[in-house]
């Protein structure tokens, strides 16, 4: 996993509330077990019609928005089942910060796995990011939103925060202590299960 | 300390632990299914391209895996999968693999209690969402990611946020036709989809205490539909008797203490409640049946973890009993045991001559993975748990969700229909 640097990019508004992982990975893409390339199955049934051409009225179709790195959501986003391949698509398509009211719980937790920083800000904060044209700077470090007229903070747990920055996930940060791990267990007569 | 925080104590060896916690917990079980495990498999690939070892398991013996979603092999993708999974759990030394044609399969959540493999107590984590299901036996049991469980299958441990939680008093027994879906979804609607979103739902009061096991997993299933970290019952003798005959013993039943602490009261007077359904396209989207629109349905799917029990296919087979369907009415017994259960005790003959089409365990349609899924305006309605837009099938599908006599009525009627409005 890539340590997260600071992310400067315009703003993609997605203002639908209860966004679940069904809409963000289709199901029929589940069998499909690649972690790279599930960016083109991101919002498919939303993107896509029928006949797998660009359906022109959704956001993510509109060319203003090539490039962004920042996903606006409304309330509850990544509801619905836990396929971590929502978080992989959202990922390989490019968005690497996704700002949201309220997230859901596994998919928050499977964000921090993958590199993606999800950013829970009041329900007003987050319309006018929506309305927002110029491009935000998004810093981990100093956990500050800076907006062409603003200066938002935003709150994360510390471990997080240090997952992200590090670019470890849990596996990597644990396997850190691998030898202090052995050891331990290898003098340890504690059961392994309390 | 409520259940959940003295399940969660004593899983991280600590006297006493608070809502915001953040613990480190051993995994009693760990459960992955033809979904997630292969998305497993891809963490532990990618761990050893980094060069982290991979070579054993903390302990095969507390991971078990269901095949549920696309089996029987829906087509090609599937069967590789399955045909990994199957490499993966003898590589490793799985012996708890419960594969399809090969006796007792079916759905993971279904198989959790059918099996008893997890105990009241335990902390058990699965790759799927509704693992929430098993908190109904007394177990602190949540829904994790691929990575998630990657790094529980090699350390026996995950950290948690200890929940707050909200307390759900059910007063009095329901009444019939009503059933624990019909309650749920009643909650569901009162508090949004997102109404639990990082609590614990606990459910109690003498309303759950009337209640069969099989209703109290109904009940913690749909939690997830409510956002919540899980839901949990406080175990007591119906459980002990559940488990033990399914051939568990050596009980360890954990309950809240007198002066356990809760975030929130709710409270509900079974009296008052009737048959609902959920319309499209959210769980939250409730009206009672006899309010529900009258639109021409075109399916009964009467299916998965939430909808498929033992119990649930008895409560069909009342209102199926003597009547033919009026529309197309699928049942998928959610276990191979509940489907013998079902031939020993005469449902299946019952269904059979109501012109029912009996399948395999799978969570099949439910999910929209293949075995009857909707087509564009097709309109259904399940037992099932979603009705997100395009869950079941065709983007422009419908499902409207309800308990199993609301969707057997139904079958009959070919209308949204209140079982007690049957002729």
């Amino acid at each position: 996993m890539e340590s997260f640097k600071t992310v400067k990019s315009i703003i993609t508004p997605l203002d639908e509330v209860n966004i679940d992982t069904d809409q963000i990975v289709p199901k029929q893409f589940l069998k499909l077990v690649q972690k790279s390339g599930f960016g083109k199955f991101l919002f498919y049934n939303w993107r896509f019609d029928e006949k797998e051409n660009p359906k022109p009225d959704f956001v993510l179709n509109n060319s203003k928005y090539v490039g962004s790195h920042i996903l606006v959501a409304g309330d509850n986003f990544g509801c619905g089942s836990s396929r971590e391949h929502a978080v992989w698509a959202l990922q390989d398509y490019g968005f690497t910060v996704i700002i949201a009211p309220s997230f859901a719980d596994i998919f928050f937790s499977n964000c921090f796995k993958n590199g993606i920083l999800p950013i829970s800000l009041d329900q007003k904060i987050v319309e006018n990011l929506q309305q927002t044209t110029d491009p935000i700077e998004v810093n981990l470090e100093t956990q500050t939103i800076k907006t062409s007229s603003d200066e938002i903070f935003f709150k994360i747990d510390s471990h997080m925060k240090k997952i992200l920055l590090d670019g470890l996930d849990d596996i990597s940060q644990t396997l850190q202590f691998e030898d202090k791990i052995t050891d331990f267990e290898k003098r340890s007569k504690i059961p392994s299960v309390l | 300390m409520n259940i959940v925080e003295k399940i969660l104590a004593r899983g991280s060896g600590k006297s006493k632990v608070s809502p915001d916690d953040v613990i480190f917990a051993n995994v009693d079980k760990v459960m992955m299914h033809d979904v997630s495990g292969p998305g497993v498999i891809k963490v532990f690939d990618k761990l050893k391209k980094q060069g982290i070892s991979v070579d054993k398991l903390w302990d095969p013996t507390k991971v078990w895996v269901a095949e549920d979603h696309f089996v029987p092999s829906a087509e090609k993708v599937s069967a590789e999968n399955i045909v990994k999974l199957s490499k993966f759990t003898k590589h490793y030394g799985i012996e708890k693999h419960f594969k399809y044609g090969m006796g007792q399969y079916g759905i993971c959540h279904t198989i959790s209690h059918e099996e008893a493999m997890v105990m009241p107590g335990d902390v058990y984590v699965g790759g799927d969402s509704h693992t929430n299901t098993t908190g109904a036996l007394g177990a602190f049991a949540c829904g994790l990611g691929h990575t998630d469980i990657a790094y529980v299958l090699l350390h026996g441990k995950i950290w948690f946020k200890v929940p707050e939680t909200y307390y759900f008093k059910i007063n009095g027994k329901l009444p019939d036709h009503v059933m624990a879906k019909d309650l749920i979804l009643k909650i569901i609607g009162d508090i949004g989809t997102d109404g639990g979103n990082y609590r614990t739902m606990q459910f109690g009061g003498t309303g759950i205490d009337e209640m069969s096991v099989e209703s109290r997993l109904t009940m913690c299933n749909m939690t997830t539909e409510a956002g919540a970290k899980n839901g949990i019952v406080e175990p007591d003798q119906k459980v002990v008797d559940y488990l033990s005959s399914r051939g568990a013993t050596n009980f360890n039943l954990i309950k809240g203490d007198d002066d356990a602490e809760y975030e929130k009261l709710f409270e509900y007077e079974s009296s008052e409640l009737e048959p609902v359904v959920a319309k499209p396209f959210s769980p939250e989207n409730i009206t009672i049946v006899r309010e529900a629109p009258s639109v021409e349905l075109d399916k009964s799917y009467i299916g998965s973890c939430t909808g498929a029990k033992y119990e649930d296919l008895v409560a069909v087979a009342k209102i199926l009993k003597g009547r033919k369907v009026k529309i197309r009415t699928e049942i998928l017994p959610a276990a191979i045991s509940i489907y013998q259960r079902a031939m020993e005790n005469g449902l299946l003959k019952i269904f059979l001559d109501a012109g029912v089409t009996v399948g395999p365990p799978t969570c099949g349609a439910c999910c929209g993975a293949h075995m009857g899924v909707l087509a564009k305006d097709e309109i259904c309605i399940s037992t099932t748990n979603r009705n997100f837009p395009g869950r079941m099938g065709h983007i422009e599908s419908q499902t409207y969700l309800s308990s199993p006599m609301v969707a057997a009525a139904s079958a009959v009627t070919g209308k949204i229909t209140d079982p007690r409005d049957l002729q």
